[in-house]
């Protein structure tokens, strides 16, 4: 068996390289793979807590699906925003969508 | 499954019919008389859900997951009649031609994230409490990308989106520590089990920060000039006000109600965070010379003093900020009304340049715009002076050094704070320009929403039913 640990440094190795690229990537579609990166480090935490610490019940196993459900929502989204902006500036690179600063 | 518990959401389920009868609305009617008979339906039905609102009663619905107090019966008052305000002003911005063959979208848009704001402030549990948060960025998301051939706009939107999931991200991992530590996530079961111990402590710290990208509190504040500033003018004030509101009487009621076993760690959070809005955001306020992006830096400075009554942790606390939202709707949507009406009809210019001598052409927009802006200043005999007294007042009610010493800083920020919104008046009276403004007539929808807005800023202060009448609200 799986020792507990391994799924709380799997979540928490996840959620990690997920803000560590949001913040480096200059792409904003690798930003959004980050933002995943993240999302799917919580649901690996609920379903892990849910199983191993509190069997019998479900709700960290809602929080799961829920989260999932409403992340695709949030994927649909994003990208159809991303597409708007790569027909208005021809470019997904954060560098060159820099119209209002300061 | 029982069906009837639905009828205890009255506010809930109410806006969701006014949802699919704007929807059908819109699919069925066609032609010329589209654009005011939909608009005209849009006001009356969301006429009808704020008298709604009134009737609703406290209840506790599917076994404590949806929990409306009368404090958020009375919020969702507020945010109806602010979305309301939106839905008048933008009137004259939804009859430019791109815009117009969207309309209905527009207002189905609104709707849904009302609805989510609903959901938000009246949740007993996380999931649906964060459900609701969902329901209510994700369509706002699009309405900041509502203007679909301005560069800036879908700059905004971008931004706005990534930064909104990428905070509801956070938000959850600091929810999954909380549900790994008490095992449940009922607001009242988590309150009765919580404690201080590092696992709690570093979830709420998540949690709260992902709150703070919603209330656009300093640390967490980088995305707010950006979509102010690309957003139409609308939503940005939509934004700005209801959205925000929303947002912090939701972080108040957790923090009051789950996190009450650990205070003595969110209150200094909540003092280096408030700290840092209100000085920061005044800073930058000071240098901005693009009207729309110098309003989202003064509502990041408004959200830290919103915040000050979450530090008094009580119900008077609750009282001020609601009242505080009362008039900010009012102060601020006066401001966003003249800078619509003001883009629209100039040439979508919203420099802060582009209103001098505006008091030679526009005397009567100018004077309306010099009260909301003293308004949001908190000049005294205007109601933003009394919301911000109140604020002030609870915070300070809390007794600690600290919480004093927090107020006394708040305070003097008010001086800045002053120095800027007068800035836009000397504009408008005492700067002179080849160029002015041509002298226009606003058409009778802005009239309206100033009208209502104006009476807001003056009647709100002096008469003392409307505190009284929250005050009772929240308990107090």
């Amino acid at each position: 068996m799986v020792p507990v640990e391994c799924y709380f440094v799997l979540s928490a190795l996840l959620f990690f390289i997920g803000v560590y690229g949001f913040v480096t990537r200059r792409n904003l579609i690798a930003m959004l793979i980050s933002i995943e990166l993240v999302l799917n480090a919580v649901d690996i935490n609920f379903a892990a807590f849910n199983r191993l610490l509190f069997p019998g019940e479900f709700e960290g196993f809602f929080m799961t699906l829920f989260s999932m459900g409403v992340s695709a929502a949030e994927s649909a989204v994003a990208i159809a925003i991303i597409i708007n902006v790569y027909r208005n500036f021809h470019s997904d690179q954060v560098n060159s969508i820099e119209n209002m600063k300061y | 499954m029982d069906y009837s518990q639905f009828f205890n959401m009255i506010p809930e389920a109410g806006l969701i019919a006014v949802l699919v009868i704007v929807f059908l609305a819109d699919l069925i009617l066609k032609g010329e008389k589209k654009h005011s008979v939909l608009s005209l339906l849009t006001g009356a039905l969301f006429i009808c859900q704020t008298a709604l609102c009134f009737y609703a009663e406290p209840a506790s619905v599917f076994g404590g997951c949806y929990e409306s107090t009368q404090a958020a019966n009375v919020m969702k008052i507020i945010l109806t009649a602010g979305a309301f305000i939106v839905l008048v002003m933008s009137q004259s911005w939804l009859e430019r031609a791109d815009v117009k063959n969207k309309e209905g979208e527009y207002y189905e848009l609104i709707i849904s994230t009302l609805l989510g704001m609903y959901v938000m402030i009246s949740s007993g549990h996380f999931l649906m409490f964060f459900l609701g948060l969902e329901m209510a960025s994700v369509p706002m998301a699009c309405l900041v990308a509502f203007d679909k051939f301005k560069k800036n706009s879908a700059e905004g939107a971008a931004k706005f989106i990534l930064t909104a999931t990428f905070s509801s991200g956070v938000m959850l991992y600091g929810i999954s520590f909380i549900y790994g530590a008490v095992g449940t996530l009922y607001f009242g079961d988590v309150a009765a089990q919580i404690s201080a111990s590092p696992l709690t402590i570093l979830g709420l710290v998540f949690f709260f920060s992902g709150l703070g990208f919603k209330i656009s509190l300093v640390p967490f504040h980088f995305w707010t000039a950006d979509t102010y500033q690309g957003a139409p003018t609308a939503v940005t004030g939509y934004l700005s006000v209801v959205s925000k509101g929303a947002a912090a009487f939701a972080l108040m009621t957790i923090l009051m109600k789950v996190f009450a076993p650990m205070v003595e760690y969110w209150e200094y959070l909540m003092y280096i965070v408030i700290l840092l809005t209100i000085t920061i955001a005044n800073l930058f306020a000071l240098r901005q010379k693009e009207l729309k992006r110098f309003m989202a830096f003064s509502s990041i400075s408004q959200a830290g003093y919103i915040m000050l009554a979450v530090i008094g942790n009580s119900a008077m606390g609750l009282t001020a900020l609601m009242y505080y939202v009362l008039i900010y709707v009012a102060a601020n949507m006066a401001v966003f009304t003249i800078i619509n009406v003001v883009e629209t009809r100039g040439n979508g210019n919203t420099k802060m340049n582009c209103y001098d001598g505006f008091y030679g052409t526009n005397p009567k927009l100018s004077f309306l715009m010099t009260l909301a802006l003293f308004s949001l200043a908190g000049i005294p005999p205007f109601a933003g002076m009394f919301c911000k007294f109140f604020v002030f007042m609870a915070a300070a009610e809390q007794g600690s050094t600290l919480a004093y010493l927090v107020v006394f800083i708040a305070l003097l920020n008010t001086v800045p704070s002053l120095y800027y919104y007068l800035k836009i008046v000397k504009c408008m009276y005492i700067n002179q320009t080849e160029t002015p403004l041509p002298t226009f007539k606003s058409d009778n929808n802005t009239r309206f929403a100033l009208a209502l807005c104006t009476i807001g800023i003056l009647l709100f202060g002096v008469c003392s039913c409307v505190y009284d009448w929250l005050a009772q609200a929240a308990g107090m």
